[in-house]
């Protein structure tokens, strides 16, 4: 009994702790991420944003999900209902799960795995499923068909997400996330690597359906795309599960290209701000840049993005996988 | 614990956390919000209209051929991983198979170009 105390349970709650106290931030962040990309886009097209509810409008997002918690679940009859309710089970908890790696600080990951990258690259992999087992299940038309769209857009980008990620492994030599930020403690890869580190955002935001590659949800002709026929909590995982994939994403470029922990230069004043506090700010950096594009560009067609996928950056980043590994063979500076 | 159960156990367990969290979400919301479904709201939403035909119906097969292409290019992906990361032990010998790996997919990649595989308008 004391030994079951000792080697299992106490190590399992100090778990659960460790997770809730991930989860917990992450879900006020994902919360608030929505009321930051209302402000910022009311900001940049002279709008107020949201301001009524509570102070500059702070409660906003907690509104939002009261209403969504009370409204009422709707199963539409041709759906496929177990598949129709997995599918935004599943996408929030791929959101989730994957934090379970991220290092916010040296040795401050749930998981310090040996193949954090990879495991970071096959839960970000699997979301296509949540995607493609929504418009399915919803047996109606414009889901089914933003579905298609979605997951075809999705695996194109993933491809060259892949080269990439290989392109920093050659510099770092290791699939462990730490590894890769303390390999950056001279330069961070935005620098020597700034061809890929531009791509990688690009990716991501394809990756996450995000403007202006949103053509899943494609408002003027899919009318949501593949979440059309969901309501209350169902839709309201599906919102979430994005934003905190938004969230996941940033933190993987900050990880891969933005030095995760490290401050920008190792100099006094600089020193003196903890780890996670330069992390959440590098995410939040990027985050802004998303809602940046959003509220900027124009929405891509269907036939440039795949052009823009298969045609320019899979060949492109292709060649740097080639380039890179030449460079550091030829001069000898593959890391052992 | 072993060694492979203390690294791998968190994993487990966020994975069994986020999936409780979410039913239960889905499932409370669904016993506090009043339920009233009728034959119109569960329809299938189009536009407005009644649904003509069922939505499982054929669709554009080049979604198929993405979903072929996606799989070798992930594959070559999956194999380049190792070899990033044991660059530094393989040396000369390792980096030019890689090199010529990779020059019979770029043959194989070319083709499906030229093929139009990659055309969509």
């Amino acid at each position: 009994m004391e030994e079951f105390l000792t080697g299992y349970a106490l190590p399992v709650g100090i778990i659960l702790a460790q997770i809730l106290a991930i989860v917990v931030p992450l879900l006020v962040a994902v919360a608030y991420l929505t009321y930051a990309e209302r402000k910022v886009i009311g900001a940049i097209q002279l709008r107020q944003g949201p301001n009524v509810v509570g102070p500059f409008g702070l409660l906003q997002p907690l509104a939002d999900g009261a209403k969504l918690f009370f409204k009422e679940t709707i199963l539409p009859s041709g759906a496929n209902r177990v598949v129709f309710l997995l599918a935004p089970v599943l996408t929030f908890s791929l959101a989730m799960v994957a934090w379970a790696v991220i290092p916010v600080n040296e040795g401050w990951a749930i998981a310090d795995i040996n193949v954090g990258i990879l495991f970071l690259f096959a839960i970000s992999s699997l979301g296509v499923y949540g995607v493609i087992m929504a418009g399915w299940a919803s047996n109606s038309k414009y889901p089914f068909l933003g579905a298609l769209r979605s997951a075809a857009q999705m695996v194109s980008y993933e491809v060259s997400m892949g080269f990439v990620i290989i392109t920093v492994l050659l510099c770092v030599g290791s699939l462990n996330l730490t590894d890769i930020v303390l390999a950056q403690e001279t330069v961070w890869f935005a620098i020597p690597l700034l061809p890929m580190f531009v791509i990688f955002f690009i990716s991501t935001l394809a990756e996450t359906n995000r403007a202006p590659f949103d053509l899943p949800e494609g408002e003027s002709e899919l009318v949501a795309g593949y979440f059309v026929e969901y309501s209350a909590m169902s839709f309201a995982l599906f919102f979430l599960g994005e934003y905190a994939n938004m969230i996941l994403m940033s933190a993987m470029t900050t990880i891969l290209f933005l030095g995760g922990w490290l401050p920008p230069l190792d100099i006094a004043p600089l020193t003196w701000i903890p780890g996670p506090i330069w992390f959440a700010l590098k995410v939040a950096l990027v985050l802004f840049c998303f809602l940046w594009v959003r509220a900027t560009f124009p929405r891509y067609r269907y036939d440039q993005l795949m052009r823009l996928g298969w045609k320019v950056f899979l060949p492109f980043t292709l060649i740097w996988v080639v380039l890179t590994a030449g460079v550091l063979v030829a001069f000898d500076w593959v890391p052992k | 614990m072993n060694e492979l159960l203390a690294e791998y156990l968190p994993i487990l367990i966020f994975i069994g956390l986020a999936l409780g969290l979410a039913v239960v979400m889905v499932v409370a919301s669904y016993l506090v919000a009043r339920q009233r479904p009728d034959t119109e709201k569960v329809s299938s939403y189009e536009c407005g209209f009644e649904a003509f035909d069922d939505a499982r119906s054929k669709f554009d097969v080049r979604f198929y051929l993405v979903a072929i292409l996606f799989i070798i290019f992930d594959l070559e992906v999956a194999f380049l991983f190792p070899w990033a990361v044991s660059l530094g032990e393989i040396g000369m010998f390792g980096f030019w198979s890689m090199m010529i790996f990779l020059g019979l997919l770029t043959i194989g990649f070319v083709y499906e170009w030229k093929k139009g595989a990659l055309e969509w308008e």
